[in-house]
């Protein structure tokens, strides 16, 4: 059972966020539920942190309206008990210690100090509350930013890249944290510009580009939907091919430039088919569309800072390919 | 949102940080130190004064001589209560736990100028004793009329000079601008207008002029100002306010 049965939906309706002539935020409608972990994905400069600021009541929208259960940010008593939030960069007096800033978080929402030995105890920080947090790592930062989150127990939490700056085993803290809030029953609103970081934590997908919603999906659907192995086959005998393989129970897809894809079946047992039938092939690859591929297809014409046009391809694929493989080792 | 609470929040916030202590400390000491300078001079300097000049000798204004730089002091103080918040980006985070921006901006300068209001009284009694003790003979009373009026007002004009900074940093946010512009200000640009002739009219005017002549117990020779000690303070408290409305509503329509 949920600790939270009511509240803990934010729900954005044709927010719009314009600089300018700049377009940051175009037109975003969903609903981010309880629960769960919604991933906000989307590459750098998509404009995730400016709907974040937005949720917050930080960055007023320029057309459309965000809520949360309901109500206007500005209209929530003590605001850091329904939601909490860790925003990009630091945001926080250098010269203040962790424990004084955490104080005056909580002393303005009503929270009792006690709590705040809570939270740092819980980010690891206790050892480092009294010193000023000028002198912290970057993780110290995310760490304290995230104690800051927590601080009033909200049923509702707001994550800006939390694991930017954070060592493997702060990664694996927080995606555990993330996962453990989620199953209480908390809403999780999670960005991230990493598709294998979203498929390890990300239980709902919101995939934004140039600000316009592309995709708003379970992760299971867009795994399945995006993560298919295939096997590639190149043939002079393709009528043979393909009647060797309808007798063995096997479908094959012709694709468009003349080869054929056949799903869920191992390069091996196609190739000992066709060597016992005596039929040439002229390429038998494996293949797979990483979750990452997938990702980028989707975001690829909104990208707004396309990295130099002459690097080499098959470096990306290849390190596209590792990255989408992550989540299945794991 | 309770406002007790935030006044609670924005205590901790202006007690945690160094700036705080070593902004008002300059104010007290230079203050308190210029002002026994500058009475210690004027004391040896007496006898030598034409008559005019002694008729407008007035030892209690000469005690807070010191002030015209140490509200420089002042001024950092309020501009870094504010604007600091902008450069650390603890801005964002100070919305996101108040996000009545109104009630954010009231306690926050409620709890500045409390503060600069109790330090500067407490400069001010000290500065008079002090400057009156190097005065000698020429020395004033407390309870001569008007020189208990004049100590307070040492001290309320330290708080609205903190004040008037503070809204003027809500407006420009950058720490650097809000003190590139209100330090020359004050310690020039306020200074000359008001005693060249042709400029003095308007001079008299401006917040700091018109406010100082709160602490006045002697009326110069031949002054022709329209107003008097308190008059003068009404008018920097009307230059406070415009400069917390500016603030407020900076404050109100742009996007933290």
């Amino acid at each position: 059972m949920s600790r939270f049965s009511v509240g803990g939906m934010i729900e954005l309706e044709g927010l719009t966020k314009r600089y300018g002539e700049k377009v940051a935020v175009n037109n975003l409608t969903f609903t981010v539920r309880p629960g769960i972990v919604t991933g906000f994905l989307g590459p750098n400069g998509a404009g995730k942190s400016t709907t974040m600021r937005m949720v917050l009541g930080l960055d007023h929208p320029t057309v459309g309206d965000v809520r949360i259960d309901g109500k206007h940010y500005d209209q929530l008593k003590d605001p850091l008990t329904y939601i909490g939030a860790l925003l990009e960069a630091k945001a926080w007096h250098g010269g203040r210690s962790a424990f004084n800033h955490l104080l005056c978080l909580a002393q303005s929402n009503g929270i009792p100090r006690s709590r705040v030995r809570q939270v740092l105890e819980t980010v690891g920080l206790t050892a480092v509350a009294k010193k000023k947090t000028k002198g912290f790592s970057m993780g110290m930062g995310q760490r304290l930013g995230i104690a800051g989150a927590l601080l009033g127990d909200p049923r509702i939490l707001m994550f800006d890249e939390p694991v930017n700056g954070l060592d493997p085993e702060g990664i694996h803290w927080i995606r555990n944290l993330m996962k453990s809030l989620a199953a209480q029953g908390r809403t999780v609103f999670v960005s991230s510009h990493l598709m294998s970081e979203m498929a390890l934590t990300a239980d709902h997908l919101v995939v934004i580009g140039q600000g316009r919603l592309l995709a708003d999906t379970s992760m299971a659907d867009f795994i399945e939907r995006n993560s298919r192995s295939y096997v590639r086959i190149r043939t002079p005998q393709r009528e043979r091919l393909l009647d060797v393989l309808h007798t063995a129970g096997t479908t094959a897809v012709e694709s468009g430039d003349g080869t054929l894809e056949v799903d869920g079946s191992k390069a091996e047992q196609i190739g000992e088919l066709a060597a016992r039938h005596g039929i040439v092939l002229h390429e038998l690859s494996p293949q797979q569309a990483s979750l990452e591929e997938a990702f980028m297809q989707l975001t690829a014409e909104s990208v707004e800072y396309h990295a130099h046009a002459d690097t080499p391809r098959r470096e990306q694929r290849q390190v596209q390919q590792s990255w989408g493989n992550e989540w299945r080792r794991s | 949102m309770a406002a007790t609470q935030v006044v609670r929040s924005e205590w901790t916030k202006i007690r945690s940080v160094a700036s705080t202590v070593w902004t008002l400390s300059l104010a007290v000491v230079v203050t308190i130190a210029l002002g026994m300078l500058i009475s210690g001079l004027s004391a040896n300097e007496f006898d030598n004064m034409s008559e005019r000049d002694r008729l407008s000798f007035d030892p209690t204004f000469i005690s807070f001589a010191g002030m015209s730089l140490g509200q420089l002091a002042l001024i950092v103080f309020g501009v870094l209560v504010v604007s600091n918040e902008y450069s650390t980006g603890m801005i964002r985070t100070s919305l996101a736990a108040v996000p009545r921006r109104g009630t954010f901006l009231a306690s926050k300068i409620a709890v500045a100028t409390g503060l600069a209001l109790v330090v500067g009284l407490a400069t001010s009694f000290v500065t008079f004793f002090l400057g009156q003790a190097m005065l000698g003979e020429h020395r004033a009373e407390i309870g001569d009329p008007g020189v208990l009026r004049a100590v307070i007002g040492g001290g309320l004009y330290m708080a609205l000079i903190a004040m008037f900074s503070m809204g003027v940093a809500a407006m420009l946010r950058s720490p650097m601008l809000s003190l590139g512009i209100l330090m020359p200000f004050f310690f020039l640009v306020s200074n000359i207008l008001g005693n060249v002739s042709a400029t003095e009219k308007i001079g008299r005017y401006l917040p700091d002029q018109a406010g100082s002549k709160i602490m006045q117990v002697v009326t110069p020779v031949d002054d022709e100002t329209p107003y008097g000690p308190w008059g003068g303070l009404g008018i920097m408290v009307l230059w406070v306010i415009a400069a917390l409305v500016g603030g407020y509503v900076t404050l109100r329509k742009r996007d933290a």
